[in-house]
């Protein structure tokens, strides 16, 4: 690379960081493109890149009014997922009888089919923002509450019996050792379940809601406009890889401590 | 003549089937450097675990001062065997830790332990993460962590353990400086017969689990010791034939 010493270092490292991501999804959206045009399959089976790209830029309002609503959605039933997973990770932390009673109900709701619960949910609290999220919360509580659970047993034994030598409460080396603790779990789960949300939220608009994502995906599907849904696929792609960056950034200004121990390895 | 700062008697301890401890009696006068040497997984970290109340003993009695020790008191500045420094803290936090447990502001901790950081090696180095530290720094801070505490008594587990042995020599030298000037009482855990003739006053070997003490050895050889080699080689070939041969 004789043009990387050029360049300001950390754009060459983001660079070969993203840059094999970035070109394998190049390749496939030129080849899908080269086959749409070569094969002259109608667009109603299968549209190019291009035409979702210009229909989509087309109806980009309808597209962000949708978006915002699904982000909203996504934002309001994460947070209340974690608050709940929080308080829940605490109970189970201090009372492990609590654990027993609690996870089997807890991995049921996990089993459970999506697609079959969220009519449901919708049909109990309407089409408005109530069953978005608590269909968001359903499939993020639980992956929280296990990723916190684990981290507070991670903490090193050692650590804890010196708090606890030097007389700190329970509580005490919760708060000082347990927690700081299950901030890597923390922050692994928080990646994967803002994933799982987004698609919650669009499972719950799928089965019926005012606006959002999977509502349009709905109508744009019953319209015979896969352009249109694909479009909208796009955006929520992008709208996952969104938080899930997000999650990344506050994990490192979270953590700086972690990049450290990296760097010496 | 005045009670012992430490004194155990007859402890013994088993966990579940496990028999640790068998017998353990042994003293540390105030001022006292005492050192435990014995073999790996024979029970010497237990002995501390009875100490700073992580579990109870079957039997046996613990007097400080003369007093029966109770679970409720945390009257010993411990140094796990681990430096258990915590990672998301840096280094001049981790060693007010203690302080701020005992319900000590942060700023008056750190205004306590601030200028204790040159005599430790550690000037500079109060806002560096324990990860941005070398191995003996890393026991340096989890050390000065423990005496800042001012408990009547240190309670050393293996502090050295887990360093090469250029670093752990040069350790060693320079905690036997340390306890000169300031004369700590200390027990300390080792499995190292060169660093217990080195830095005590006396030397108490277990057997291995269930563990009884087989011998006490006197270090009579005033501080500092850098001149008497000869002294202290004698005393650790005395203790190897022992550790090497138990019968005898
Ligand atoms: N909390 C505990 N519960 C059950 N068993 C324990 C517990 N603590 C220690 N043991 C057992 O007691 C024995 C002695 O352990 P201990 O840590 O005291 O040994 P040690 O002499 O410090 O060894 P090392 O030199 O390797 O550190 C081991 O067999 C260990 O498995
Ligand atoms: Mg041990």
């Amino acid at each position: 690379m004789p043009n990387a010493p050029f360049y300001p270092r950390v754009f060459a490292r983001a660079f070969s960081h993203a840059g094999p991501a970035f070109v394998s999804v190049a390749a496939v959206i030129l080849g899908w493109e080269a086959y749409v045009q070569l094969s002259g399959i109608s667009p109603t089976a299968l549209p190019a890149p291009s035409r979702i790209i210009t229909q989509g830029f087309e109806q980009r309002e309808a597209l962000a009014r949708h978006t915002l609503a699904t982000l909203q959605a996504t934002t309001l039933g994460f947070a209340c997922s974690l608050t709940a997973a929080f308080l829940f990770s605490v109970l189970i932390d201090f009372f492990q009888p609590l654990r027993r009673a609690l996870f089997p109900v807890f991995i049921i709701t996990q089993t459970l089919p999506l697609v079959a619960i969220a009519p449901l949910v919708v049909l109990w609290f309407g089409f408005g923002l109530t069953p978005k999220i608590v269909l968001v919360a359903l499939v993020t509580f639980f992956p929280m509450l296990v990723a916190l659970a684990q981290g507070y047993e991670a903490t090193n034994r050692d650590i804890a019996a010196l708090l606890a030598s030097m007389g700190a409460s329970r509580w005490r080396i919760f708060l000082m050792a347990r927690m700081p603790s299950a901030l890597p779990y923390f922050f692994a789960g928080l990646r994967i379940s803002v994933t799982y949300a987004v698609v919650g939220a669009i499972f719950a608009e799928y089965a019926g809601a005012a606006r959002g994502l999977g509502i349009y995906i709905l109508n744009a599907k019953n319209n015979f406009r896969p352009d249109l849904v694909l479009a909208a696929v796009f955006v929520s792609a992008a709208l996952t890889l969104l938080l899930f960056s997000a999650s990344v950034l506050v994990q490192r200004a979270a953590m700086p401590w972690a990049r450290l121990a990296e760097q010496r390895r | 003549m005045s009670p012992a700062r430490l004194e155990l008697v007859g402890l013994r301890k088993s966990f579940g089937a496990t028999e640790v401890l068998a017998d353990i009696s042994l003293s540390v006068q105030p001022g006292e450097f005492v050192s435990i040497l014995g073999p790996s997984g024979a029970g010497k970290s237990t002995i501390l675990q009875l100490l700073t109340g992580a579990t109870r003993l079957d039997s046996g009695r613990m007097l400080l001062d003369g007093t029966p020790l109770s679970s409720a008191q945390h009257r010993f500045a411990f140094m796990p065997q681990g430096d258990a420094l915590m990672p998301w803290r840096r280094i001049i936090d981790n060693t007010t830790l203690g302080l701020e447990v005992q319900g000590m502001s942060r700023k008056a901790a750190r205004a306590k332990v601030e200028p204790l950081f040159a005599e430790f090696g550690l000037a500079g180095f109060e806002r560096y993460y324990p990860a941005q530290l070398s191995g003996g720094m890393r026991q340096r801070a989890a050390l000065l962590r423990t005496v800042v505490q001012q408990r009547p008594m240190l309670l050393l587990d293996e502090p050295f353990g887990a360093l090469d042995a250029l670093t752990r020599a040069q350790m060693q030298r320079w905690l036997a400086d340390m306890w000169t000037r300031h004369r700590w009482t200390v027990l300390l855990i080792t499995h190292d017969v060169r660093e217990a003739v080195l830095l005590s006053d006396r030397i108490y070997v277990l057997s291995s689990r269930p563990a009884h003490v087989v011998h006490r050895f006197p270090v009579p050889i005033d501080h500092p010791r850098q001149g008497a080699s000869a002294a202290l080689s004698a005393i650790e070939a005395e203790i190897l034939t022992t550790l090497l041969h138990p019968e005898d």
